[in-house]
């Protein structure tokens, strides 16, 4: 159906929602494995619950403008507080939810909360445990009862009694206030303010307007053709803009189903019982995903996994021509079809990936193995570029040309250029409106025109597509002058199954040095498999045919790099493997999983400097926080070894 | 964190929250010449988790075996429910509301977590072997009823990721967990736990004790645990005997255990 722009009708999310229930009536807006059953609600049940939920707030004393923290997994009464607060002009403000409790406290303060809602008991005794830094909540309300019961505290409220709370408000008073309320929200009204994670510095709160979010929903719903009868698996944090727009901004304006899954661990299962239609992951997701089947064929019979590999073979040979439609011959073209019925069906079948009409990725650099691994299986694997402050969408790459190393033309509505520093620039209808309560970091962001500096280094290429280099501030340069692009090289590394995150140092530095994170997952297979006794992650990390394995693939890094002029002379020298995990509850992640490049390179520094004193080994001692925010220390004597190089003019022969 | 002393909810068999629910009367176990518990009383009231610690070979174990009918003591009795006994099968005790785990887990490995705990709710199956075959009417209902209540198991103890899964292939932690699903499923009134904790991580352990609580809170299941964790016992249990060599060297709150000068003894050592 056509919908009318976001200045039109319908311009505000709860808007949406009184819409959907009259249109799409009894159509799937959402469903929920609970019980091992999933429970589906249609947009009148959700608009019901919402309202019944809205009237409850407005019962305990919610205001137009009242901050809302939202903390938890993706479960439907947590999208539902999405709707229910815009509907009282309120502003949700999604956290994540693995925060510990002093990162949820800088967050909740600079945000002056005066209301959160809650997951469970575990997110409930957070809250209560930095309740005393933060003087404006006034409610905690929370959609788990479990383990709950013999809380007393007053502010404590469940979902399911405000939503009864205002049943009662609607069987007397009706709801005429309500849709009034819901009647004056404006598109230019706040609707949402996300914290970004942060690679730098504290979190930024990002305020986006509903002008922001629905017509970069409504666009992003142009541009793939996405329409009520589109099903999507929720299962990325709710603080994140991906989600938001994905699970709530696009689903609201195009109508379609989201659904939850039954936990956190039951993503991939649940996700072949629904068979999404759109699916989004970022690349490490992909990864984790490839390096789970390869693990699991290898422990296939041999017939079976003869019959794998030939096929991924094919695959490979004519699997993205034939998904591009390009010219591919006959006979390649019926083995690629007996190859769908033996293989690659069902192995999409297993990922859940059958009916997936586009998926994207995005937030990384994908590997190109990877990232063609997929296509080549029939996927419609796409690449998008995006940020928080531009509601998602700057770039995307339309069906029928995609490239590994692009992200994309500019989305509908979007302006791109390159500044003559060579940083993406962007402006389009999503950019936000500023940063909370924080005047000098968006007048640095975003200019009086309008365009708004992503920080990234890149070009446009030949055919408009932009290329991302890395972030502007990160590419270096070595002493000798040879240019260093640090994620370049990691993204290279982390391509092995077995690496599971790399760190490359050489900026102002006479040679290039990484520090790897093993995969523990094929590493822990392999050991397995060729007898190598281990009882911890940091022994095995350790062991010497572990540096053996990961010296071979950093020579072969190398010669990757040798191959590219730019580049060649940014070859790794030295490694090490570090002895514990690098993890977002260390600091050393961002909650998005991306590495603090500024915070490892402190918090490491003595194996840094051992990188280039030349040293063979170095005892350290690291912190380490528990999830539940006790501290301790682990300490190892991590090895450090010198890399094989190549030539750059040795390539061809070192190739043969 | 002894906070149990909240209102506990009474089941129907009338015996109020703190009331005694099972009293072990002079009970004494011989195997041969060896005597394994010699004259030990001590009783376990409703809505409580009991301890039973001990060193290694203290009999522990074996008092649980007598509880749950699966030894039968040479002298003395046990009282459950104000009914005294004196030889009891394990089905019996079962039906009569006794659930128990094992120190070494004791599943079935080849089938999945769901046919487990399902196996749980067997007693409490009504129908008989053809209905059930012909699955049909009041069978399935039933079967509806059972895999319920089972799906609220798997939903407390958080295992829905490994529903499907065969219990063979999973880690230990699991299937300790799996394990007193299994238990739970028959919804006694007394759950024995042996050593429910062993071999396993703090985080595991974390967990487990916070299922323990919440079966104990929540259901007002009464508990008796093995356990050798001092931590947890400390933290978990209400009262604490103590076992020595088949005897019964203190019984009382932890913190009375804890200072008992003859506990210290039997745990560290005495010089001869």
């Amino acid at each position: 159906m056509k919908i009318s722009k976001g200045t039109g009708e319908f311009d505000t999310f709860p808007k949406f929602l009184l819409r959907n229930a009259k249109v799409f009536g009894t159509r799937p807006a959402m469903r929920h494995k609970d019980f091992g059953i999933w429970q589906t609600w249609s947009w009148a049940e959700i608009l019901e619950e919402v309202r019944c939920y809205s009237l409850g707030l407005q019962a305990i004393g919610m205001n137009k403008g009242d901050k809302v923290a939202v903390v938890g997994a993706n479960r439907p009464r947590l999208y539902w507080t999405f709707a229910a607060v815009q509907a009282l002009g309120g502003v949700p403000v999604p956290v994540y939810a693995d925060s510990v409790a002093e990162e949820m406290v800088y967050v909740l303060q600079h945000a002056e909360v005066r209301f959160a809602v809650v997951q469970d008991q575990e997110q409930v005794d957070k809250l209560l445990s930095i309740k005393d830094q933060l003087p404006k909540l006034e409610y905690i309300i929370y959609d788990w009862e479990r383990g709950l019961g013999a809380y007393d505290e007053s502010f404590l409220h469940h979902i399911v009694a405000l939503q009864e709370k205002g049943r009662q408000v609607l069987a007397k008073d009706g709801d005429v206030d309500w849709l009034a309320g819901i009647a004056r929200g404006k598109g230019e009204d706040l609707s949402v303010m996300l914290y970004t994670s942060g690679t730098t510095g504290k979190p930024k709160g990002v305020m986006l307007s509903y002008d922001n979010l629905v017509l970069s929903s409504q666009n992003a719903n142009k541009f793939d053709n996405f329409d009520e009868n589109d099903e999507i698996i929720a299962y990325l944090p709710l603080a994140w803009v991906g989600d938001h727009i994905f699970s709530y901004g696009q689903s609201m304006t195009a109508g379609y189903c989201v659904c939850c899954p039954e936990s956190p661990e039951t993503v991939t299962e649940n996700r072949r019982e629904i068979a999404p239609t759109y699916f989004f992951a970022p690349p490490r997701v992909f990864e984790g995903l490839l390096t789970d089947i390869m693990v699991r064929m290898e422990d296939a019979s041999p017939l079976k996994q003869k019959m794998f590999h030939y096929y991924l073979g094919v695959a490979k040979k004519v699997g993205e021509r034939v998904l591009d439609g390009k010219k591919v011959s006959i006979i390649d073209r019926l083995n690629y079809q007996l190859g769908e019925l033996l293989v690659y069906g069902p192995l999409k079948n297993r990922l859940g990936m059958t009916r997936m009409k586009v998926g994207y990725t995005a937030g990384e650099a994908i590997g190109p193995e990877i990232f063609s691994f997929y296509r080549s299986l029939g996927m419609n694997l796409k690449q998008l570029y995006g940020q928080t402050e531009a509601s998602v969408y700057v770039t995307a790459q339309p069906d029928g040309q995609i490239s590994a190393d692009t992200v994309g033309t500019p989305s509908i509505d979007v302006e791109i250029e390159i500044s003559d520093s060579g940083e993406v620039m962007y402006r389009s209808p999503g950019v936000f409106m500023g940063y909370y309560k924080n005047k000098k970091a968006t007048n640095e962001t975003k200019t009086k025109e309008g365009w708004v500096h992503t920080g990234d280094a890149g070009f446009i290429d030949g055919n408009g597509h932009l290329r991302i280099i890395d972030r502007a501030k990160d590419v270096g340069k070595l002493n000798n002058g040879s240019m260093f692009p640090p994620k370049y090289i990691e993204n290279k590394l982390k391509f092995f199954p077995n690496i599971k995150e790399a760190v490359a140092i050489g900026d102002g530095r006479d040679y290039v040095a990484v520090l790897l994170n093993i995969d523990l997952q094929p590493v822990a297979n392999w050991a397995e498999r060729n007898n190598i006794a281990y009882a911890s992650y940091q022994e095995l990390a350790n062991h010497p045919e572990v540096y053996e394995m990961m010296g071979e693939h950093i020579s072969q890094v190398n010669l990757d790099l040798a191959s590219e002029e730019r580049v060649a002379g940014a070859q790794i020298s030295r490694f090490l493997v570090l002895h514990k995990e690098l993890d977002a509850d260390d600091g050393e992640l961002t909650r998005t999983q991306k590495v603090r490049r500024s915070f490892i390179n402190e918090r490491y520094s003595p194996l840094i400097e051992a990188l280039y004193d030349g040293t063979s080994q170095k005892y350290v001692e690291t912190e380490v926080v528990f999830e539940d925010g006790r501290k301790g220390s682990i300490s190892a004597t991590v090895q450090i070894r010198d890399a094989q190089t190549h030539a750059p003019s040795s390539i061809k022969e070192a190739a043969e | 964190m002894n906070a149990h002393d909240r209102n506990l909810p009474t089941s129907d068999d009338g015996i109020s929250a703190g009331a005694e629910l099972l009293s072990v009367d002079n009970v004494t176990l011989r195997f041969g010449g060896v005597t394994a518990i010699q004259d030990i009383s001590f009783n376990i009231n409703k809505g409580e988790v009991r301890a039973i610690i001990g060193p290694n070979g203290a009999g522990k174990t074996s008092m649980l075996n007598v509880i749950n009918g699966f030894y039968h003591p040479q002298e003395g009795t046990i009282r459950f429910r104000g009914e005294t006994r004196r030889k009891m099968k394990p089905y019996e005790a079962a039906a009569s509301g006794i659930a128990r785990t094992f120190q070494n887990v004791a599943l079935f490995t080849g089938m999945s977590t769901l046919d487990n705990i399902m196996s749980g709710r067997s007693l409490k199956m009504n129908q008989n072997f053809l209905t059930q075959m012909f699955y049909y009417g009041p069978a399935r209902n039933e079967e509806i009823e059972h895999r319920k209540k089972v799906e609220e198991i798997i939903d407390f103890l958080e295992i829905q990721h490994i529903r499907r899964q065969p219990v063979g292939k999973l880690p230990y932690g699991l299937q300790k967990r799996v394990e007193l699903g299994r238990a739970l499923a028959m919804e006694p009134d007394l759950l024995l736990l042996d050593e429910p904790m062993a071999g396993m991580n703090l985080e595991e352990k974390e967990d487990m004790s916070r299922f323990i609580i919440e079966v104990n809170q929540e259901y007002g299941t009464t508990i008796a645990l093995i356990e050798h964790d001092m931590g947890v016992v400390m933290d978990l249990a209400d009262r604490v005997v103590v076992l020595d060599y088949g005897k019964k060297i203190a019984d009382g709150t932890p913190d009375e255990v804890q200072s008992s000068q003859e506990v210290i003894d039997a745990y560290l050592g005495v010089p001869h």
